[in-house]
């Protein structure tokens, strides 16, 4: 098994509440906007401390408050794709992907900038400045970014959303790549049933 | 005027890291009293300087707390040297700084910090590549109003340091000063003068400053 999530947390006036189990390859959360999926993916990430249960990936608890284990986001090793990119305005291109990459042990990264530039097709843009990145552009250096910094799983929070059409196809075509030749554990948020029957192969609806 | 410009110069310096913390604590930590340290940070804006003068004199002076334990400790007095009108025009000058730092660290989108330990970095790191960066131009535009209002000081500074050529008589005071000698006319219009360049090249350097890091937020350039 890769993931192992087993969590909850009062937001306000009510319970976020996951568990569940997934293992290889893309496992899709879904479920309508609003029920909680993106602060599951922030609990997982470490952003976001849950009130109670347990998250572990690969057999390694990242967080259980019984045991009262509780690592930082900067410990968990996971590569979290966020909705908006959430490039570093300050960084150029090539600074936004070297950031995880230099504070990553060598041992633990899997891929090279040359790699990552050439599996994404943004050996062009490595100059550039995220605010003049066009959207799909973006959501490519974010994606580079997080692979780069060497993660045992990835977290994907509604990456093909505000995209055209043709974008989108770009990124799912990426995101399979990803899937089928990195063979990353990913787990993936949505609450597009097309996409979803595309890409994952475990999904797990969540309710009200 | 030199003086006027080194004592403006050491005032800001010094007073930077000790409004960057402030600025810090007031725009990210919640806490009980903090209303207070926002309300004594403020304290100088609103004070009559003469009143800050005093309390300065009180705790500096060879018999205050802070006067005793520098000169047991180190054998040094602020009072009556241009250190002491360093001090008086830091602590004139710490509300304003503080104010443009707090704006612009309450400007730093936290989720960017939140990518930033996603990617490995720890806290200490993500404030120094991410929140310290990204918060600059209003450290720098801080700064410069800082030193404007550092070398604009008066009331605090004459009433801690006194008038003391060469040592403590910063440019208001030494326009001050001519204005109580007959004839000075023209050495008043010269010094007025200085002081009104002085203080619009700042204002405007603030202004660029600002604007510039705005700037930097839509196009993705730093300073």
């Amino acid at each position: 098994m890769s993931f192992e999530v087993d969590i909850h947390r009062r937001v306000g006036e009510r319970t976020i509440a996951a568990r569940f189990e997934a293992g290889e390859g893309i496992t899709a959360l879904f479920g309508p906007s609003g029920i909680g999926k993106t602060s599951i993916l922030t609990m997982i990430a470490g952003l976001l401390r849950p009130d109670g249960g347990r998250i572990a990936v690969n057999g390694q608890t990242l967080f259980d408050d019984e045991a009262g284990i509780d690592l930082p986001p900067e410990k968990r090793r996971i590569g979290y794709v966020f909705q908006d990119a959430r490039l570093f305005p300050h960084k150029r291109v090539r600074a936004n992907l070297l950031y995880g990459y230099d504070l990553a042990p060598p041992e633990a990264r899997w891929m090279s900038m040359d790699e990552a530039t050439s599996f994404l097709g943004i050996a062009p843009l490595l100059d550039r400045w995220p605010r003049s990145l066009s959207g799909g552009e973006a959501r490519r250096v974010a994606i580079g970014r997080a692979l780069l910094s060497g993660p045992r799983f990835l977290l994907m929070d509604e990456p093909l959303s505000s995209l055209d059409s043709a974008r989108r196809d770009e990124i799912m075509t990426v995101i399979e790549r990803i899937r089928d030749e990195v063979k990353l554990p990913i787990l993936y948020v949505s609450h597009d049933r097309d996409e979803i029957d595309r890409l994952a192969n475990t999904v797990i609806t969540l309710g009200t | 005027m030199l003086l006027s410009l080194k004592i403006g110069g050491v005032a800001v310096l010094g007073a930077l890291p000790v409004a960057f913390l402030l600025a810090w604590i007031l725009a990210r930590i919640r806490f009980p009293g903090r209303f207070l340290l926002d309300g004594l940070v403020h304290l100088p804006l609103v004070l009559p300087p003469v009143v800050t003068g005093w309390l300065l004199l009180i705790a500096f002076g060879a018999h205050g707390p802070a006067g005793r334990f520098l000169s047991d400790v180190f054998g040094i007095s602020l009072l009556f040297r241009w250190t002491g009108a360093a001090l008086a025009a830091a602590i004139m000058a710490l509300p304003l700084m503080v104010r443009a730092i707090r704006l612009s660290i309450e400007a730093v989108d936290r989720r960017l910090e939140g990518a930033a330990r996603t990617l490995g970095a720890s806290p200490l790191r993500t404030f120094l590549t991410i929140t310290l960066p990204l918060s600059m131009p209003g450290v720098l535009a801080g700064a410069v109003l800082g030193f404007a209002r550092s070398i604009g000081e008066f009331g605090a500074t004459i009433t801690f340091v006194s008038n003391i050529p060469g040592e403590t008589r910063t440019l208001p005071i030494a326009i001050y000063s001519a204005l109580q000698i007959p004839g000075s006319e023209h050495a008043v219009a010269r010094l007025a003068l200085i002081a009104v360049a002085l203080s619009l090249g700042a204002v405007i350097l603030s202004e660029f400053l600002a604007r510039r890091g705005r700037n930097a937020e839509r196009i993705g350039h730093v300073l």
